[in-house]
């Protein structure tokens, strides 16, 4: 304690009060102490600070923190409240399971969990190629629209997700190859089918070239005016959406050197109930298709993987 | 060590008698006598709090502050307990802050998430008000209306009660804790208690419907946070209305700060003439040498009534929450002596100013009179009238779009262009009701359908029953046929029934080559 500094203390005449008994430069500071439950405050505060460093997570330490005598972790507090959210959900989650996929629309309520529970699974698994509003790119399609290469039932949706396109370890998935028109036509006959192609759905005039190349060689899969066969995944080619582009140099390409899009199976990686769910979300993005009624469903993809020989999209 | 030097503080502001300017000019500080009594670099760590035990007045001023205590503390207990009908579709409570459903009743208004202009226009007016009332009356909120300010003045009547007047309530503070003592001490900290309770409790029936909410309170079926709510609240209630008090307004509160700097020379303060008092003394001295001596008696008692202890002699200062209780102690003692009533008294410092070069006396009510009262006033006013009128005008029928953005637009296969929105629609009234909503601005052959709807049922109108005060969220698709096109349009909302209230939402229709 530095008694000489002391010794300048002063009543400042001003205000009255006395000053602290230093000064720099003639500039001299008012002793005003703080109240005493403003010190205890403080005090407090330490106090407080201590138990809190014993009981929860406090001093970093070289690879990780004190874990605190309470094993309180942010962690734990999120599982908890997760397995509470789970808890509340578990209801609606078994009765979707037990419900026929094509009656879930007729339970407004039982639609909407189905719905809001694909979306936030959509949000973690499909995203990353169908996009986040579900509306695809070029070679990825998109779920928001009326066109399904592989039918947009419900039943359809749900059969696609489970088993995948081209998703060869799965012997139930959609499967089918365009062959690869290259070499086989001379220049002027490949523009006399593409110009067809675009003909059917009016972007072109039609030629009766092309219209006699596609009937030998296109129409068996993608039907004779081009409208397509879900049943093979044959993409509809006389309407206005193409996976691949719609240009001419597009569908020449497409006719030369078909790409084939692969999607995994979700089966083994997802449970059913939420399959169920992204059935849901995808088929109420706007495009969704009723039922037929009957519709054997299961055999047509191992028919179409041995027979067609469909292009994946125009 | 530490506990020594915290007990024994310097206390330099403390007695109860103004500092002697003259001798502290000049005169050297006795310096700190023992060592340890010192904190750091000899500075006292802290200055030890002071209970004011402030006397029992009556007067002009203390009758106005029993009567806005009253006031208040009615409108505060009582309001929650109004009832008011609304029909079946909406809470019977006159005043009721509905957070679970995002609504605000009071008495005729309802105020719904989206019209939050409305509360945040009535805090405008608050603050403003504010200002008006200091342009106009100075500090009157510190003095009479803040809740600190009135809860105080109910504790120190509740110490009052307990341990009797100024006097007996500082010898009572010496006095050693005999059991008398303690069971003085604890019978009025219960009080207190209570009182910080029943404010706690009465806060949440602002929060739920007031009856229920006391019937599942006392059996335990209440939110918690209701008991948190009414804990936190009764804690500082009995915190700072008990023991704290002027420390509040000197310490914690930022008004009085804001205060200093709204304050000039024509603002209304309370003030002591000291052209008339001084030169002060006793009525003994001043019999002797009456020329030498002015008319203030010294004889404290405007101290003695402070409720923040300060010395209006001093001149204006943080603590003076303009009160008026030494206004009310000082006229009493200039009425006893035989002299005019008004030597501490509410005036501006211009009007002291010009009393003091000889001018008469300014009716206070005079500083009223200014350019900035009117001001602040004019802007006030029209905030609140505009509030007003828009409240008056308000449809009870609301719809806001929000198109998708992710996509844009949907192309279907036969060519045409599907744009999907999420529609809000808002029926105000207490009662279901069918709404249409109409294309408006688009091409013909453009339609609506909605989740419920199916796209075979496809329409340029759809008609939507929504629930009596219920927001309704409705996902649309608006499709535009093939050829044709649009860029931006409008939902039209009207209500079904006589009213036929109407609400438009402006929204864009996005295509290929527009998105």
């Amino acid at each position: 304690m530095s008694d000489k500094i002391g010794v300048n203390k002063r009543i400042d005449a001003p205000t009255g009060t006395e000053t602290v008994g230093h000064e720099w430069d003639g500039i001299e500071e008012l002793n005003t102490p703080l109240p005493r439950w403003w010190l205890w405050t403080f005090y407090a505060c330490i106090a407080w600070a201590a138990v809190y460093v014993v009981l929860y997570p406090a001093w970093p330490l070289i690879d990780k923190a004190t874990a605190g005598t309470l094993g309180w972790s942010s962690r734990g507090d999120l599982a908890k409240e997760m397995s509470a959210a789970d808890m509340a959900r578990q209801g609606m989650v078994e009765r979707i399971a037990v419900t026929d996929i094509e009656k879930l629309p007729a339970s407004p309520e039982m639609m909407q969990a189905a719905v809001a529970g694909g979306a936030a699974a959509f949000k973690i698994n499909c995203v990353q190629c169908h996009g986040a509003g579900a509306a695809g790119s070029p070679g990825y399609p998109n779920l928001n629209d009326d066109d399904w290469i592989w039918g947009g039932t419900l039943t359809e949706i749900e059969y696609t997700l489970n088993h995948g396109i081209r998703w060869t370890a799965d012997d139930a998935t959609r499967v089918n190859y365009m062959p690869a028109f290259e070499g086989m036509f001379q220049p002027a006959q490949v523009k006399a089918l593409t110009g067809h192609v675009l003909s059917l759905s009016g972007k072109a005039k039609p030629n009766a070239a092309g219209a006699q190349m596609f009937s030998e060689n296109c129409a068996a899969c993608h039907g004779a005016a081009g409208e397509g066969q879900p049943e093979m995944g044959a993409p509809a080619l006389n309407d206005a959406i193409w996976l691949f582009g719609g240009t001419e140099a597009e569908v020449t390409q497409q006719i030369l050197k078909p790409r084939h899009g692969v999607m995994p199976a979700w089966k083994d990686r997802l449970d059913p109930v939420t399959i169920k769910m992204l059935a849901a979300y995808v088929h109420s993005r706007g495009g969704g298709q009723k039922a037929a009624p009957a519709q054997p469903e299961t055999d047509v993809a191992g028919d179409v993987a041995s027979t067609a020989k469909a292009e994946n999209d125009g | 060590m530490m506990a020594d030097s915290m007990e024994s503080g310097r206390t330099p502001q403390q007695a109860d008698k103004p500092r002697d300017w003259a001798g502290a000019l000049g005169s050297n500080p006795a310096p700190t006598a023992d060592p340890a009594e010192a904190g750091f670099m000899g500075a006292a760590l802290y200055e030890k709090g002071k209970t004011i035990h402030n006397k029992r007045i009556d007067g002009p001023f203390r009758r106005f502050k029993w009567l806005v205590m009253l006031v208040t503390l009615a409108i505060y207990y009582i309001t929650p307990w109004i009832r008011w009908d609304r029909g079946p579709y909406a809470p019977d409570q006159a005043v009721l802050i509905d957070l679970a459903h995002r609504r605000f009743y009071m008495f005729d208004i309802e105020i719904w998430p989206h019209e939050f202009y409305f509360v945040a226009g009535m805090l405008i007016m608050a603050g403003i008000g504010l200002f008006l009332v200091t342009s106009a009356v100075g500090r009157a909120w510190c003095g009479y209306a803040c809740p600190q300010t009135v809860w105080t003045d109910v504790f120190q009547h509740v110490d009052r009660f307990f341990d009797g007047d100024r006097n007996a309530r500082m010898r009572l503070d010496k006095a050693p804790w005999t059991a008398s003592k303690i069971a003085r001490r604890s019978a009025k900290w219960a009080v207190y208690l209570a009182i910080a309770f029943w404010t706690g409790g009465a806060w949440i029936m602002y929060f739920a419907d007031a009856p229920t909410l006391t019937v599942d309170f006392w059996t335990g079926e209440a939110a918690p946070v209701a008991y948190a709510t009414v804990a936190i609240l009764t804690g500082t209630t009995f915190w700072l209305g008990g023991f704290m008090r002027e420390q509040v307004c000197i310490y914690m509160c930022p008004w009085p700060r804001i205060q200093t700097a709204m304050l000039d020379e024509k603002s209304l303060i309370v003030t002591y003439k000291d052209w008339r008092g001084e030169q002060r003394g006793s009525l003994k001295k001043a019999a002797k040498n009456p020329e030498a001596y002015g008319d203030c008696i010294d004889c404290l008692q405007c101290v003695a009534v402070c409720p923040t202890g300060v010395d209006i002699r001093e001149g204006q200062q943080i603590g003076c929450i303009t009160c008026g209780l030494c206004i009310d102690a000082c006229d009493k003692v200039m009425a006893e002596v035989g002299r005019p009533r008004g030597l501490i008294d509410y005036a501006t410092l211009d009007q002291c100013e010009a009393e003091s070069a000889g001018a008469p006396a300014t009716p206070a009510w005079k500083a009223l009179l200014r350019p900035r009262v009117f001001i602040y006033f004019g802007v006030w006013a029209a905030i609140g009238a505009g509030l007003l009128f828009m409240l008056g005008t308000r449809t009870h029928t609301d719809l806001t779009v929000s198109p998708d953005r992710n996509p844009p637009f949907m192309l279907l296969k036969d060519g045409s262009v599907r744009n999907a929105y999420t529609l809000r629609l808002r029926n105000m009234e207490a009662r279901p009701r069918d709404m249409e909503v109409a294309l408006v601005g688009l091409p013909s052959g453009a339609v609506m359908w909605t989740e419920s709807v199916s796209m075979e049922n496809a329409a340029p109108v759809q008609v939507i029953d929504v629930n009596a005060n219920e927001t309704k969220i409705v996902r649309a698709y608006v499709l535009l046929p093939e050829g044709a096109s649009a860029d931006a349009f409008t939902f039209r909302l009207t209500s079904l029934d006589e009213q036929r209230e109407t609400d438009l939402a402006e929204t864009t229709f996005a295509m290929p080559g527009n998105e």
